[in-house]
């Protein structure tokens, strides 16, 4: 069992929480993931490592459907089942020079790692964070700690610039050299940022997140096409060369059960109504 | 004893195909005491029982058929366990028709003792007298002041973990994923080997005090490396052959197509069958189509049957007799209605504008001359494609060595096919200090193989701990 340290409410519907496991700490590089099941009849769900220190490992997860809904009614103290880690390889971090660092929705937890090793390496490190209003808002601090310039959009304007991450991504290529790109968030928006830096030729990175079993490579489960080849996503990634990816299969893919996590909330809800 | 020889086999009680391929329970029901009594009654105790040659862990097979003669299981059982730890799983996975069973002198007769049968019955009869299989006569828990590490927690390495334990050794397994098993978990359905089995086997292997550390992916997690310098002094490698292959065909990567693997740990290891009281769901479909000839492929169209499809077709590029899957899986998956479609091959997908598959492109074959294999090679026939509607592919091809502990230990040597070189007497590698065995030495083979290399290195280590 691994105890659950802490727990913040970051914002509507995402959560943060410290988990106790010393060894995936110490091994936990950016762009590393950990798998999780919560109990005995739980699915295997992969979530990015959004921080650690010496013994604890952060999780920053979203409620989308049974077992994150599930996850959310946990709190300090409590504990999950099973939590293996650190899968997939590490993001490739090098001084590159200038840098973007794009987090759309949830995926702003991810980046916030990846921006402080980019720092760490001395880049000059412009962060472009995006929701779809303020409510789902979170680590803006965070994020401006590590960054030497900071965008913040949402969807609707209700905070920082009416705007997708995608326009800030643009000016500022447009306005200068940047030597590499990285984005992290729904596949859509991913897609999105390798369609607006293509035009300016500069390295794209993107973080997949096909649907997963094992995490080790067993299954295969989380194969994405790149450059017309299959990758297994866990062992191959999920770091990725977005102007290789075949984003329009990965969503596909992502979709593949839908009707069965649509049963699997609506009887998660009825057997626990929430508020 | 001039005795007139018995050739009557006696018959393993099967569940109706009718029923069984509407549920997941064991479709072998096991010997009932008389039937046992009366098969173990056939053996006729050769003065040189040839039999044991034929068992890569060297059961004494006369000694522990004459017990149930006898019809003193407590003996058996102590028989059977002094050289098998994991018994109860060997009596229903082991292919004994071309190990011990072929050996048998009444086998020239054509009615071998069936001894995966008996013994069988008599682990199941451990099973339910755990006070006779807790017996610990003479041995005792970690006298010897030595760490081993054991990678992987399928049948090669719980049989040397229980093997070092009973030395004496204080051992550790690290298996990477939620469950201990291995292939016997994830892979193998439950209704041929009842997980509540392989548990119970696991169980005994901790009753030994070895230490089963969970979601420990060696390689990730930490590294063999860094386990040797933490004060184990003896790794041994285990952990399978476990990565999938594909059919490498347009579509293939479209959604409604499983590897075998993929598939059987959805049902298996995540009892996806019980969705949604578990969480894992899985997509059978009604009309499925399963790609290869092996155990895998006739495991993965059995689940699917029993997931709910209406047709199973196996797809196979070779005849019959080519077919690498035991004979007894075969007959068992056709008297469940799966269909064979032999001398077949996929030449690609075709999916829908969600990207879900809904039908597959075949062609037929023929067989032309004996390829390396010996087998004789399937060759194309012109103008024989055809499409058939599909909801659901499973592709069960095989697997090959998951690269993740080779690519991590330093100074190990891999074959070209991405095994680690492994002397098979006593399983040393490359690096003294580093031992491998099962899959992931010889590729994918069978549990008995993996068992008699764990127990191999076990042997090994031990000289190799009490000579340094
Ligand atoms: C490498 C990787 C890193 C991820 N990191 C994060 C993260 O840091 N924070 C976060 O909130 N989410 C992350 N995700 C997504 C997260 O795993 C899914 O949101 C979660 O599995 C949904 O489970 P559910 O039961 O709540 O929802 P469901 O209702 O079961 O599914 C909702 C959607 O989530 C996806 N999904 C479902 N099951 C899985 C699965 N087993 N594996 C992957 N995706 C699945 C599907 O696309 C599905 O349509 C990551 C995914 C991957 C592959
Ligand atoms: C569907 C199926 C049906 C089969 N049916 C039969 C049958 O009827 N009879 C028969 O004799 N054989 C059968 N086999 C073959 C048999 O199961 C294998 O040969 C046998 O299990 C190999 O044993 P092993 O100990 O080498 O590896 P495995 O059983 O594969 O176990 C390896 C273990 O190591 C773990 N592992 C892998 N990587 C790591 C890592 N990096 N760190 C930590 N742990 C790790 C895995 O999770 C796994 O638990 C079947 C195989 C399959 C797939
Ligand atoms: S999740 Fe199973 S191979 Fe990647």
């Amino acid at each position: 069992m691994y105890s659950i340290t802490s727990r913040e409410d970051l914002a509507s519907g995402i959560y943060l929480f410290k988990v106790e496991a010393e060894d995936i700490a110490k091994k936990a590089k950016p762009g590393q993931f950990i798998i999780l099941r919560m109990d005995d009849k739980g699915e295997r769900i992969p979530l990015t490592i959004a921080d650690w220190d010496e013994k604890t490992v952060t999780i920053v997860f979203m409620e989308v459907g049974k077992t994150t809904q599930k996850l959310a009614t946990l709190s300090a103290g409590d504990s999950i089942a099973d939590f293996v880690g650190p899968l997939g390889q590490p993001t490739e971090i090098e001084s590159f020079g200038r840098v973007i660092v794009v987090g759309g929705g949830v995926g702003i937890a991810p980046i916030f790692p990846l921006a402080r090793e980019l720092k760490r390496k001395r880049n000059t490190v412009i962060s472009i964070i995006g929701s779809r209003n303020k409510d789902l808002l979170f680590w803006e601090d965070k994020m401006r700690s590590v960054s030497d310039e900071i965008i913040v959009t949402t969807d609707d304007g209700s905070y920082g610039r009416k705007a997708l991450v995608t326009q800030p991504l643009k000016e500022i290529l447009e306005r200068e050299k940047i030597q590499r790109v990285f984005a992290v968030g729904p596949v859509i928006m991913m897609k999105f940022c390798a369609a607006t830096t293509k035009p300016f030729d500069v390295k794209t990175m993107v973080s997949l997140n096909p649907i997963m079993v094992d995490g080790t490579g067993m299954c295969g489960c989380c194969r994405v096409e790149v450059g017309g080849e299959t990758k297994f996503a866990c062992v191959d990634g999920p770091d990725f060369d977005a102007y290789l990816v075949d984003f329009d299969l990965l969503m596909m893919r992502q979709r593949a059960y839908l009707d069965e996590e649509k049963k699997a909330l609506e009887m998660w809800e009825k057997s626990c109504p929430k508020s | 004893m001039p005795e007139k020889l018995n050739l009557n086999r006696v018959p393993m009680p099967r569940q109706d195909p009718k029923v069984r391929r509407g549920n997941f329970d064991e479709v072998a029901l096991g010997y009932t005491e008389e039937q046992a009594l009366e098969e173990a009654g056939r053996c006729i105790q050769c003065k040189k029982p040839s039999c044991k040659e034929g068992c890569p862990v060297n059961v004494d097979i006369p000694e522990f058929i004459n017990a149930v003669r006898e019809n003193n299981m407590r003996e058996a059982v102590k028989i059977l366990q002094s050289k098998n730890s994991l018994p109860a799983i060997c009596g229903r996975v082991c292919p004994q028709e071309t190990q011990c069973e072929v050996k048998c002198n009444l086998a020239k007769k054509g009615a071998p003792i069936a001894i995966g049968r008996l013994e069988r019955y008599v682990a199941d009869w451990g099973r339910a007298h755990p006070e006779v299989t807790a017996e610990r006569e003479g041995q005792s828990f970690s006298i010897v002041d030595k760490k081993v590490a054991v990678v992987g927690s399928g049948p090669a390495g719980l049989t040397c973990a229980c093997d070092l334990a009973k030395l004496g050794y204080a051992v550790t397994i690290f298996e990477a994923l939620h469950i201990a098993g291995g292939v016997l978990m994830y892979g193998i359905p439950e209704f041929r080997l009842p997980k509540e089995i392989v548990q119970s086997e696991v169980d005994y292997v901790k009753s030994w005090g070895v230490d089963i550390k969970l979601n420990q992916v060696i390689g990730k997690t930490k590294t063999a490396d860094e386990i040797l310098g933490n004060g184990f002094e003896a790794v041994f490698l285990a952990p399978g052959a476990g990565a999938p292959m594909f059919l490498g065909i347009p579509g293939e990567n479209l959604s409604g197509i499983y590897s075998a693997n993929e598939f059987l740990t959805r049902t298996n290891l995540m009892k996806a069958y019980l969705f949604p009281e578990y969480d894992t769901p899985i997509k059978a479909g009604k009309r499925v189509a399963v790609f290869g000839g092996g155990n895998v492929a006739m495991d993965a169209a059995r689940c699917a049957l029993r997931l709910g499809a209406s047709e199973v077709n196996i797809i196979y590029r070779r005849s019959k007799i080519e077919m690498p899957a035991r004979a007894e899986e075969r007959e068992n998956a056709e008297e469940e209605g799966i269909i064979f479609r032999l001398l077949t091959n996929p030449l690609r997908f075709i999916g829908d504008d969600q990207g879900r598959v809904v039908a597959v492109e075949c062609y037929e074959m023929e067989l032309g001359e004996p390829d390396e294999s010996g087998r004789r090679r399937p060759i194309r026939k012109p103008g024989t494609e055809f499409v058939t509607e599909i909801d659901t592919a499973i592709i069960a091809l095989g697997t090959r060595p998951n690269p993740i502990v080779p690519s991590t230990t330093s100074r190990l040597k891999l074959t070209k096919w991405g095994t680690i070189i492994t002397d098979e007497a006593t399983g040393r590698t490359s690096r003294d200090e580093i031992w491998c065995g099962g899959d992931m030495a010889t590729g994918a083979a069978t549990v008995i193989s993996a068992m008699g290399a764990g127990k191999r290195a076990a042997v090994s280590i031990d000289s190799y701990l009490k000579s340094g």
